[in-house]
Order: C-alpha cells, then structure tokens, then sequence
C-alpha cells in the first residue's frame, strides 16, 4: 500500500480536525483562522467543518488570544489559540510568562492549563526583522512552558496531538518554511511523545543536532558528509523543552563529537543550552569542543541575500562537521 | 424610599467588612513583627466592594482578582485560616506557601487567581466568560480592576472582546485614585464612562464607600450579566487607607485628603445605617466585631504554627504530569 503524504501545513489542520472532533473541550482561537485558513493554510478547512462556535477569528489582540485561552483553561476548556508569526508573540508575553507558566505553581497545584500556543517562526521567505525572528529560546526559559519543534509533516501532527491532550501550557513551534513540505502522515490516531527526540539517521564519527527547519539542512549536509566518508548521527531533539538528554548522551558516547545547529542568534541561543547540558553530562566523553551553528547576532535583514548569509546554511553545518572532525 | 438591603443580608455583609478589615490589620501587624516577606498590598478603605458585589455570586461563578485581593478571596468564600498561612507562605495557605499575598487562589471556590501584574486578570476573565458561555453555563466572573490597569492596553482589548462577543464579564473597575503614587488626574485621559460607552458596555457609576449603593448596582449588573445580555463595566470610587503596599511613605497625599475618606468609612456607615433602621445596637455590633477579631486571632495563631513547606515540594506542581 502506498504511504499517504500530506503536507506540513494539511497535518497541523488534520491534528487539530481530530482533536475537535475527539473532545468537545477543544476550540481554536486567533487572527484569521477561520475562514480564511490561517496566514500560511494550516487552519485550513476547519471552520467550514467546526463552525464558528469552535474555530474562532479574533481581534488583533494576543496578549487576550493567550489570557483568554489561560482562563478557559482554568475553566474547564482545552484551547488552541495561535499567534500568527512568533515575532507576535512579544504582545502576549505577560499572558504566557507570568500568567500562562506560572498559575499552576503559584496555586500550589490546584489549577491545570491545558493550553496549546500554536505560533510560526523563522527567516528565509523575505519578512524583515519583525516577521522572521526564532524566539524559541526565551520560551524555554520559562519553567512551566513546554516547548516542541516539528520538522517534519509526522511530527507537526503527532506534537500538537499530544500538546492538545496534555494539561500544560504548551507551545507548538511551527516553521513558516516547511508548510509546504510533504511528508508521510498515517491515517491512524497516533502521537509523538512531548519530551523524546528523533534519530533521524544512525552514525558513529560525529552527532548532529539542529531543530525544526535546521533539521532539514542538517539532512543534507549529512548526505554530502557521508559520500566524504564521515558517517554523522543526526538528532531532531523535536521537544526543545524539556530536552531528551538521554538520547543525546547516548550518541556522544558513541561518537565523542557533537555540532548543534538552531536558527536563532548565536548570543544566549537555544544552542548554547544544547552546548552546557552537554559538558555537564557528557564531558568525559568528547574528543573535541562542541561546535555551535547559528544565526549572526543582527536583525533578520530584507534583502534576500543578507538574509540566508545572516541565517544558517548547509555550509555552514558542512564546515562546522569538518571542524570538529578535526580537532 | 430608596431600595434597600434587607437586615439579615445588611448583618451578613457588614461581618465580612469587619473579617476584610480585621484580616488586613493583622496583617499589618505580622508585617510589623517581620513575619510577611515581600509586599502585601491591603484593602482597607475599600471593604464594601467585595463585600457588595462578590459576595452576591454563585459558588460556580468566577473571580479574576488583583494584587489587593485579600478582600475578593474572603468574599467569594475565602476562609481566615489558609488565607493568612498563605501570606505568611505556609503548607496550609491556600496555594501550599507558593503563591503568597499576591497569588492567593481557589479554582473550587472560582477565585481565578489574585495577580501580581496589572491588568493581568482581565484577559484570564474573558476567556472564563468565554468558557461559560461555550459550555452553556449561566456563570458570570467579576473581573476586579484598579485605575492602573484601567490605562494599560490589556484592560482595553479585553473590554473590546468582551463586548464583541457579548461575554459574560462584569469589569468592577474599583477606582482608589491612586496608581501607587500616581493620582488619575495625571494618568486618565477621557473617563472610565466615556470608554465603556466606546466599547458599547452599559455603565454605572457608584460610590463605593457605601455597601448598600453598591450591593444594588452590583445585583443588576449581575443581573443583566447573567441572562446573557454581555459584558458590564461597573465603577466604584473608593480609597485606600493605606499605601499602594505595607509601609509605603505616602509622600504624594496629605493626611487631610485620608481623614475626609476616613469620614465616609464604609463600615462606620453601615453601623450607623443599623442603628438608625434599628437592626442592631452599637453592643450587638460591638459584640460581633469582637468575635470576628477572636476568629482573626485564631486564624493567625493557626497560620503561625502551620509549618513551612518542605524544601522538596519546590520542584512540585511546575507542570501537571504527562504520560509520554
């Protein structure tokens, strides 16, 4: 039988189809997600299928988009709410930081926040400084967020299944990028755990970890190194917080060498915690410094040729491998 | 004659003036002692808001407070004991010693939570005003708000979804006059009236020193809250005794401008207002105030021999667990 692709974008609306339907608790809620379909089309189809009493277009308003889905979560809803580009996110922080993170630890325990925060980022597509950010990082300074990161179609879907049946806050990180990208989706009710990264190809010479976006380079740089005879192990951690060490760990005690990739500025970026939990755990068992890819520390510049030399590139991962090869 | 609370309630609700204030200066005593960490931020001056509007609700309607919430909390069913462990960070406060003066919560008694940002619970009651009407309930939650947040944006766009999709909040907008130091007629543009007519909320405007006013504004806001005719703004003006926080210098009001508030004492006249109907006596008023004050001291002893948490219930209640 033939495998059934669909698209990144068609899995995050399929993911969201199936959660309506299973659990009359769930609703989606944000700018344009209705008729429309969402800015990049992964909320396609649902309004005609749910209805407004499900699939709701707000205001411009995300600081309440978030607040309000914390209070129905408190109340005994399961919202989706989305905000469109990540870089939207900066109107919201109050909801998400000190509301959405901490009412669980604050009340001692006694409220739950089922709450999924879909939201889409990254450079590449000539957005400019305001719609291009990765701000990944802050999220996972938060206790009380989770954090994940599809890559693939599978994962977009499998994710924000399980971000929609847990009882945290979770954010749902898509990458504008890979909308378009297809991929093999089952048909069957499956999820993708929160917290367990992928072994997206087995290696023993050096590990390769890059998230979301990144991954995809990542796949083809690798390509390229094994036909230079350097076999790489390439690790999609997928949750980005909390962040699979152990299977992390397993691969450097394999291969003694490690390059982690993310798109976001280089300076306080999601790689550099990448980086410390691997000398607090892994030490021992490197040959040769962790080696960090990632975006110059400037703004997202328009012009399309600043921008892919700002953001990091397949060379860049080629020549970050062959570096740490060598030590 | 002017509407009028009925004695039984009026009775009921002066004791939880009395348990508000009484709570509050016993806090300023632990305070004092050096038992409170942090700021605590007291309601004293403003008890007849909760008092006439809180205390009207459902036990399943919703509360979404503010850093001077203590009163919010007593009024929708908050009891003395895990109140004051609480502010004094104990195991039996209310949310286990985690949340303090300024998180004090109880989703069972629908108290969304106390909130330490401004403005913060308003979009929380939007989206329980939400939740009420999608599940179909006839739930209303009290979003309690001060003249700070009145100016911060979060404030206005709730107002403007909840209008937009007619949900069923009540914005109490307790207007003290003061954003810590900063007086309205320096912060304020416009007037609270003026906005509320711009987000199309029907608006009332009372005194809030005075129970009974309250009390009867508050049930036919409730009222057309409840039978899902939308959003309401209410506004109560009122004062503080105290500082923005416990122990704040107070340099931007004269003593003067706090004794012509400390005249119009809600409490006070809700005692004259007794005498005069002839529901009680000073000695019957004085006789419960001085059994309240007993509750007070035994709540406070109980929070002072609640223990501490234990060190490992740090890493407790950060996230719900999940199976993977």
């Amino acid at each position: 039988m033939k495998e059934r692709t669909l698209t990144y974008r068609q899995a995050v609306a399929e993911a969201i189809a199936e959660e309506l339907a299973r659990d009359p608790r769930v609703f989606l809620m944000g700018e344009d997600v209705g008729l429309h379909g969402g800015a990049f089309g992964a909320t396609k189809g649902l309004f005609e299928e749910f209805g407004p009493g499900r699939v709701k277009d707000t205001p411009l308003t995300e600081s309440v988009i978030v607040g309000a889905g914390v209070g129905a979560a408190l109340t005994g809803m399961r919202p989706i709410v989305e905000i469109m580009y990540i870089d939207f996110m900066c109107m919201a922080m109050d909801s998400i930081v000190n509301q959405a993170a901490k009412v669980k630890y604050m009340f001692g325990g006694h409220a739950r926040v089922p709450l999924t925060i879909r939201t889409a980022f990254g450079a590449g597509r000539g957005n400019a400084a305001q719609h291009s950010q990765s701000l990944e990082t802050w999220l996972t300074v938060v206790p009380g967020l989770l954090v994940v990161m599809p890559s693939t179609p599978y994962d977009a879907k499998g994710l924000l299944k399980s971000a929609i049946r847990n009882d945290n806050p979770v954010i749902v990180i898509e990458n504008k990028l890979l909308y378009g990208d297809s991929g093999h989706v089952p048909e069957d009710d499956y999820l993708v755990p929160i917290g367990k990264a992928a072994v997206r190809k087995e290696g023993k010479d050096v590990t390769l970890i890059a998230t979301s976006r990144m991954c995809n380079f990542a796949s083809s740089a690798v390509e390229k190194l094994s036909s230079e005879g350097i076999d790489v192990e390439l690790i999609d951690p997928r949750t980005i917080k909390p962040l699979d060490m152990e299977t992390i760990a397993a691969s450097i005690a394999k291969t003694h060498r490690v390059v982690v990739v993310n798109e976001g500025p280089k300076t306080g970026g999601f790689s550099n915690e990448v980086s410390s939990k691997i000398m607090d755990t892994c030490f021992y068992d490197l040959d040769a410094p962790v080696v960090r890819v990632a975006a110059e520390d400037v703004p997202i510049p328009y012009n399309a040729i600043l921008e892919a030399e700002v953001i990091p590139a397949e060379k860049d991962i080629l020549a970050a491998v062959k570096k740490v090869m060598e030590e | 004659m002017a509407e009028q609370i009925n004695s039984q309630k009026l009775i009921e609700l002066y004791e939880l003036m009395v348990r508000i204030r009484f709570h509050e200066e016993a806090i300023k005593v632990l305070f004092t002692q050096g038992k409170i960490g942090g700021t605590t931020h007291l309601c004293i001056g403003q008890e007849a808001i909760p008092a006439g509007v809180i205390a009207q609700l459902r036990p399943d309607d919703f509360v979404s407070s503010t850093h001077r919430g203590h009163g919010h909390m007593l009024a929708k069913g908050g009891e003395l004991k895990p109140m004051l462990a609480e502010i004094l960070g104990r195991i039996d406060g209310y949310c286990k010693g985690k949340g303090g003066s300024m998180h004090i919560a109880s989703i069972t008694l629908g108290n969304l939570g106390a909130n330490g940002i401004v403005s913060g619970g308003l979009p929380i009651a939007v989206g329980s005003g939400l939740s009420a009407k999608m599940r179909g309930t006839d739930q209303i939650t009290v979003v309690s708000f001060g003249d700070g947040a009145a100016n911060e944006g979060n404030t206005h766009e709730s107002m403007n979804l909840a209008s937009a999709w007619q949900l069923p909040v009540l914005f109490l907008f307790e207007n003290n006059g003061y954003a810590v130091s900063t007086h309205t007629s320096i912060s304020m543009g416009g007037s609270m009236e003026k906005r509320a007519a711009g987000y199309d909320l029907p608006y009332i405007k009372v005194d809030g020193m005075d129970l009974e006013a309250v009390h009867i504004a508050a049930k036919e806001a409730i009222t057309h809250v409840r039978s899902g005719k939308g959003p309401y703004l209410m506004q109560c003006d009122t004062y503080r005794y105290e500082g923005h926080y416990y122990g704040d210098p107070m340099v931007y009001r004269t003593k003067e401008e706090i004794d012509s508030w400390r005249e119009k004492d809600p409490i006070k006249h809700v005692e004259s207002i007794m005498v005069e109907r002839g529901i009680l006596t000073k000695e019957k008023y004085q006789k419960i105030k001085e059994d309240i004050q007993t509750e007070v001291n035994e709540a406070v002893a109980f929070a002072e021999a609640s223990p501490q948490p234990p060190i490992e219930s740090m890493f407790e209640d950060v996230y719900t667990e999940w199976q993977p």
